[in-house]
């Protein structure tokens, strides 16, 4: 074992790398369908949709501005302007007229309303961007390359992928923890979620906190789609792989569980970048693996707490 | 004055019209339709519609000039287009729904392996001529005999092989090779090739990593490190669309193209999208020898005129899909013109359409293309190395060598990945020299 360790130590090291980068990728989608399940109580299909028009919304922004003649600095703005603009033209409507008239409703309904929200949303995709790959990786290119040492050689990493994705993704974190334990606005949320009947109760206009957490969910999703675009090329179903990733992430963590998204994002992301490594056959299997594995010892997730049915 | 038609008047017409019909088919008189139908599988939706829409696109143009120019046999030819996406499932319902219900005279079948694997059967037990205008895999014609169905292009032993030849020419001194291909039966199938291949012609080269990452993946840094601290001679990616992008443009901004030969047989299709961010000097393909810049191309008016309107028409260059629609759309001409030609100028039933298109050659823009006895389409392939010129503003081939089909092509009868284990180093010595390009 000791011996194992000694020979692939430096490449588990590059693999620790290249997991924290992707468990941040994975984690900004994953964080926001966990925030919309644990106050809405619907699991929503559509979020990968709202991943992909955020990418391709901060790419377009981005090649936009490049047009334009503006510095690739420029483009980290697009970034944000795309999840901001996502969330807030995509949110509202699809709470309000969709979703609102499924509330409490059996899961088989919503999940089909919200796949049907998501074919649709594919569809308009492809009518505003075509299907031809979409890219913009000028955030990525800015920012350049850092060498990393190994034994004898050097690997380069893209200073994007090594310090920005992890880091936004620990900023997404903590200033969620922070906004939903300090904010008067973050605890009214933290009481719907926990009970909405007593929350309403007490005065708490839950019609209005479930608006602003979608609205707040779909500029998550945007903003981890815009986060991707530099990294990736956007095509049409970008948004399906993505979803998928993210419920293993959700169902890892336990439904509604902000910091449970994180660790599971890492166990995740750790976990299959290590496959690549040393069984690549198992790649692809990975996730679901770890997310099988978890729920046979813990059926409601790793930070999941079990709930009591009425009846 | 008029009369209105009792009950028994139209059942006694329906009747007497109906046997008049039987009568017809049996004297095995074709009546000459109003329009031919033609029923298209393509994807339109999902991560493989960067093919599928390009080439519906391309048949929408095509027709529109085979229309005005008057229709096949005086015909004018409707295309009726079909979502491969959902799955084969849903195509063998459509298949059979495009048969049946709207009484399509000709198919063509598919873009993906799999959806043509489960159309081929359907064209035996229908008997409705089906023309596999895109999919690769060698299993149709060397699995089974089909025949009704005809592929109007290569395949994928000759376009694996030829990109192998070409670099067995180009970079003889390679020790050490990795594979990073889509977790899917082409990804697995075309390694399968290569590899039977490789260890045949230059037995020794070292596997250092094998990546299957799943088909749409969004992110290859972790693969792209992996290479990196791997270091192999050559990189091997039979991956395409936006997976091929994404992956090159990781790998090009990590300087993985400056450490490893690439060898990329579904290139073409990516260029356009990756701009200058392909780099020059890796080993590229397009899954047969339609480049919109052949070097020699048969008939260089005609290839001119397709990649002019095309442009103009959709902003931008036709990619292979576009080219594998042509060439099934004249496929489609040449065998109507066969048969209709066969039957004194009548109009052929199924079984003499499919006759029609058994040893069949047709042009391409680029050169022609024979439809030998197992319904295998002939086509050259063209392997280059990647460049930049003032012509295109993408990489494209130069020192180009056309390898004719009949070299790349398993033999009629044989399993390809079997062949290619049989193959000898002095195939090499058989290979055209390069044209610059």
């Amino acid at each position: 074992m000791t011996a194992w360790f000694t020979d692939n130590g430096l490449l588990l090291g590059l693999a620790l790398l290249d997991g924290l980068a992707y468990a941040a990728l994975v984690f900004m989608v994953a964080v926001g369908l966990n925030l919309v399940f644990g106050v809405l109580r619907i699991v929503n299909v559509a979020h990968g949709s709202l991943f992909a028009i955020g990418a391709y919304t901060a790419a377009s922004i981005g090649l936009f501005l490049a047009a334009h003649g503006l510095p690739p600095v420029a483009s980290y703005g697009a970034l944000l302007l795309a999840a901001v603009l996502v969330g807030a033209v995509l949110g509202p409507p699809i709470e309000r007229l969709v979703l609102r008239r499924v509330y409490g409703h059996e899961d088989a309904l919503q999940l089909l309303v919200t796949f049907a929200l998501f074919m649709i949303l594919e569809d308009v995709q492809k009518l505003v961007w075509g299907v031809q790959p979409v890219a913009n990786d000028a955030p990525m290119k800015y920012l350049g390359t850092v060498d990393v040492p190994f034994g004898e050689d050097v690997i380069p990493f893209t200073a994007y992928q090594l310090f920005v994705l992890p880091g936004l993704a620990v900023l997404t974190l903590a200033g969620l923890a922070w906004f939903l334990r300090r904010t008067l606005t973050g605890r009214v949320i933290v009481a719907v979620t926990t009970d909405k009947e007593a929350a309403m109760a007490m005065g708490i206009d839950a019609t209005r906190v479930t608006l602003l957490t979608f609205t707040f969910g779909a500029a998550l999703a945007a903003f981890g789609g815009a986060l991707a675009s530099p990294t990736t090329s956007l095509v049409p179903g970008v948004g399906a792989q993505t979803i998928v990733l993210s419920f293993a992430v959700v169902a890892t963590a336990g439904l509604g569980q902000i910091e449970g998204a994180a660790v599971s994002a890492l166990l995740i992301g750790l976990g299959r970048s290590v496959a690549v490594y040393f069984a690549p056959e198992f790649e692809v299997v990975v996730p679901y693996i770890i997310m099988v594995a978890v729920l046979l010892v813990r059926p409601q997730g790793l930070f999941g707490v079990p709930e009591t049915r009425r009846v | 004055m008029t009369h209105a038609l009792t009950r028994r008047q139209a059942i006694l017409g329906a009747a007497t019209s109906g046997s008049l019909l039987f009568a017809g088919g049996n004297a095995g008189a074709q009546q000459k339709p109003a329009e031919l139908k033609v029923g298209i599988c393509t994807f339109l939706s999902g991560s493989a519609s960067v093919f599928g829409v390009p080439a519906k696109q391309a048949a929408e143009m095509l027709f529109e000039e085979i229309n005005k120019a008057g229709g096949i046999g005086g015909v004018p030819v409707r295309p009726y287009f079909v979502d491969e996406a959902p799955g084969t499932d849903h195509l063998v319902g459509e298949y059979r729904r495009l048969v049946q219900n709207e009484g399509v005279h000709i198919i063509f079948a598919a873009i993906s392996s799999g959806s043509c694997l489960a159309c081929t059967p359907l064209s035996d037990e229908m008997k409705k001529t089906t023309l596999l205008w895109d999919c690769g895999t060698q299993r149709i014609f060397e699995e089974g005999n089909h025949p009704y169905a005809f592929r109007t292009q290569g395949y994928g032993a000759p376009e694996v092989l030829a990109p192998l030849l070409y670099l067995l020419k180009h970079k003889p001194d390679f020790r050490s090779l990795a594979v990073i291909n889509q977790d899917y039966a082409w990804g697995r199938d075309s390694w399968e090739m290569w590899k039977a291949g490789m260890d045949a012609l230059k037995p020794g080269v070292r596997v250092v990593a094998e990546l299957f990452p799943r088909l749409g993946a969004t992110d290859y840094s972790t693969e792209v490190t992996r290479l990196l601290a791997s270091r192999p001679d050559v990189i091997l990616s039979t991956s395409w669309g936006g997976d091929l992008v994404t992956f090159v443009r990781q790998a090009s901004e990590r300087r993985l193209f400056e450490r490893s030969t690439f060898v990329l047989p579904v290139a073409e299709a990516s260029l356009q999208m990756l701009g200058r961010t392909m780099a020059a000097g890796h080993v590229i393909g397009a899954r047969g020898d339609h480049w919109n810049n052949h070097p020699r191309p048969k008939d260089p008016a005609r290839l001119a005129k397709f990649v002019a309107d095309y442009r103009a028409r959709f902003n931008e260059y036709p990619i292979y899909p576009c080219h594998h629609m042509a060439q099934a759309i004249s496929a489609m001409q040449a065998g109507f013109a066969k048969a209709i030609a066969a039957k004194g100028g009548g109009w052929p039933n199924d079984e003499e359409l499919a006759n029609a298109f058994r040893g069949l050659t047709f042009d391409t823009p680029t050169s022609s293309i024979t439809l030998r006895e197992d319904g295998q389409g002939l086509e050259d392939q063209i392997v280059g190395l990647s460049t930049f010129t003032d012509r295109f503003p993408f990489a494209v081939p130069k020192d180009m060598v056309i390898f004719p089909a009949a070299m790349v092509s398993t033999p009629v009868g044989q399993k390809s990945v079997e062949w290619m284990k049989t193959l000898k180093p002095d195939i090499l010595a058989q290979m055209p020299a390069a044209i610059a390009g």
